[in-house]
């Protein structure tokens, strides 16, 4: 038996990339080094490096399925890992003490439909060590002031997914993760919630937000791509604009992808060929 | 946190009279129903009336099954929504929600009880030899034994379905093995070691004790430990349950 044959299978290739394209100098808020996240034996997430700056807004983007949530829980400490490091804050991911720094919005709205507004988002200033002044503050941040009192149950799908961002905030966390904050919003509400993000990081606080349309990248400093569990390219807006020749970042997006398969396409046609004349040999 | 995690579980539940007066009125009613179905019989001399021994058994039954059920499938909503795993990543312990939601049951518990021996006494006129507080104590404890029972089974549900399904499985055979239909030592030996490692067995056996003897027994204290006893196994296997981390 040749040794070869019980090394793991080499994940497929990724693009290099670069530490931290939105500001060398600014220092980072999480770090992820050959982060492997394996579901049974599919990859889920393959060999992921990258880097989310301090006091910035880090998009991750890439389409339904490509490991974003994963990605997610990995930085927040939920998530079992295969392989990598994940440190979050200098601490590693799921460190108890990041627990009162890392804020963590799911794509469904994870809150009691069957209380208020404020007794929601008071109980997680509770567990946060705050008051009802705290959470009630929060909540007219978000712009459900007038709502306090009512149910979470009879809100709308915008206003509850607020209630759920709300119980984020009230924590002050250091970094925040939202995955998919804006989907199914209107308009007005989605460039609301991203000038919000926006001041939010101007006083410093480090955000990761998940999206699967291409529009919102624009909001972003820095962008991570993701594509079937591979980081195709950490960037900025304006960097994958240039590289990809195009203004629309939808579209850009899609001449990376392109790019990206032709890349494997040939590293694999340049692997099988080498294989075969080792086994000649 | 604790004390925060239990005021949130009351908020919830204040939201939904129904299910309030579900708990504080159903164990009630079900022991009427008890009560008119041995109204006519005459008991042998020198016998308790039946009432006496099952109605009395009741007060010990019924709030296990109704606590047991309302908190299996209240944690369940918990896990499935996704506010369990948000929790987790908070500095929120996980004895604290566990001990926030056995605190707020228990205050519902001991509610139920109170109601439950309230209309057993001056209703019904149950005769015990031993004082009522022996049996308003056990009815609260067995109220916990449930709740802590839910709690741990709800982490084997993944549908509120299913939850409703370990009612059969958890507490049907409790029911049948704790001395209420047959007397435990005139089972077969197999029924008997089942019911002996079963704490409703033991829930019931301190009842029994109660209405045999004015004063507290030790074989009385030492059912009340054995009940404590699962109510704190129950909850820290159902702590092991709560993982921060999954797959």
């Amino acid at each position: 038996m040749s040794h070869r044959a019980i090394m793991p299978a080499p994940d497929p290739p990724f693009a290099p990339v670069p530490a931290d394209p939105s500001g060398t100098s600014g220092s980072v808020g999480a770090c992820v080094e050959g982060l492997r996240v394996h579901r049974g034996k599919n990859p889920v997430l393959a060999n992921i490096s990258a880097s989310i700056p301090e006091g910035r807004i880090t998009g991750l983007l890439g389409p339904s399925g490509s490991g974003k949530t994963t990605f997610m829980r990995a930085l927040v400490g939920v998530q079992k890992i295969t392989a990598g490091t994940v440190t979050v804050l200098g601490r590693p991911a799921g460190d108890p003490r990041n627990r009162h720094d890392v804020g963590y919005v799911t794509q469904a709205a994870s809150v009691y439909p069957d209380l208020s507004v404020l007794d929601n988002v008071s109980y997680f200033a509770s567990v946060h060590g705050g008051n009802r002044e705290d959470a009630s503050a929060v909540v007219t941040a978000v712009g459900l002031g007038g709502l306090a009192k009512r149910k979470a149950a009879k809100l709308s799908g915008g206003q509850f997914s607020r209630v759920s961002l709300a119980c984020a905030l009230v924590g002050k966390p250091k970094l925040l993760v939202l995955d998919e904050p804006t989907v199914g919003l209107d308009p007005v509400l989605r460039v609301e919630l991203w000038s919000q993000f926006a001041s939010m990081a101007a006083e410093g606080t480090t955000l990761l937000i998940s999206s699967h349309v291409m529009e919102e990248a624009g909001h972003c400093d820095s962008l991570l791509l993701l594509r079937g569990g591979m980081l195709l390219a950490q960037l900025t807006p304006a960097q994958l604009r240039e590289r990809s020749d195009t203004d629309d970042l939808e579209l850009a997006f899609l001449r990376l992808i392109r790019a990206a398969e032709a890349d494997a396409v040939g590293t694999k046609a340049a692997r099988t060929k080498a294989d075969g004349t080792k086994a000649d040999s | 946190m604790m004390w925060s995690t239990c005021l949130r579980v009351l908020r919830q539940l204040k939201g939904d009279p129904r299910s309030i007066a579900l708990i504080l009125v159903v164990p009630a009613l079900l022991l009427a129903l008890v009560y008119w179905l041995y109204e006519n019989e005459t008991p042998a001399p020198g016998l308790p009336r039946t009432f006496d021994r099952v109605g009395l058994m009741m007060l010990g039954i019924f709030p296990f099954v109704v606590m047991f059920l309302v908190t299996s499938i209240t944690m369940l909503r918990e896990r499935i929504s996704g506010t369990l795993e948000r929790l987790l990543t908070t500095p929120l312990h996980k004895a604290d929600l566990l001990f926030g939601y056995a605190l707020a049951f228990s205050i519902m518990a001991t509610l139920q009880a109170l109601v439950a021996t309230a209309t057993a006494y001056w209703i019904f006129g149950l005769n015990v030899a031993g004082n009522a507080g022996w049996v308003v104590l056990i009815s609260v404890l067995t109220a916990v034994l449930g709740v802590a029972l839910g709690l741990l089974c709800s982490a084997f549900a993944t549908t509120e379905f299913q939850a409703v399904q370990f009612m059969p499985v958890v507490v049907f055979p409790q029911i049948l093995l704790c001395g209420l239909f047959v007397a435990r030592d005139q089972m077969n030996t197999v029924l008997e070691a089942l019911s002996n490692i079963m704490p409703l067995s033991y829930a019931v056996h301190g009842l029994q004790e109660v209405a045999a003897h004015a004063k507290p027994t030790s074989a009385l204290a030492a059912d009340l430990v054995v009940v404590a006893a699962f109510v704190v196994a129950g909850l820290l296997l159902a702590s092991l349950t709560l993982r921060r981390r999954t797959a």
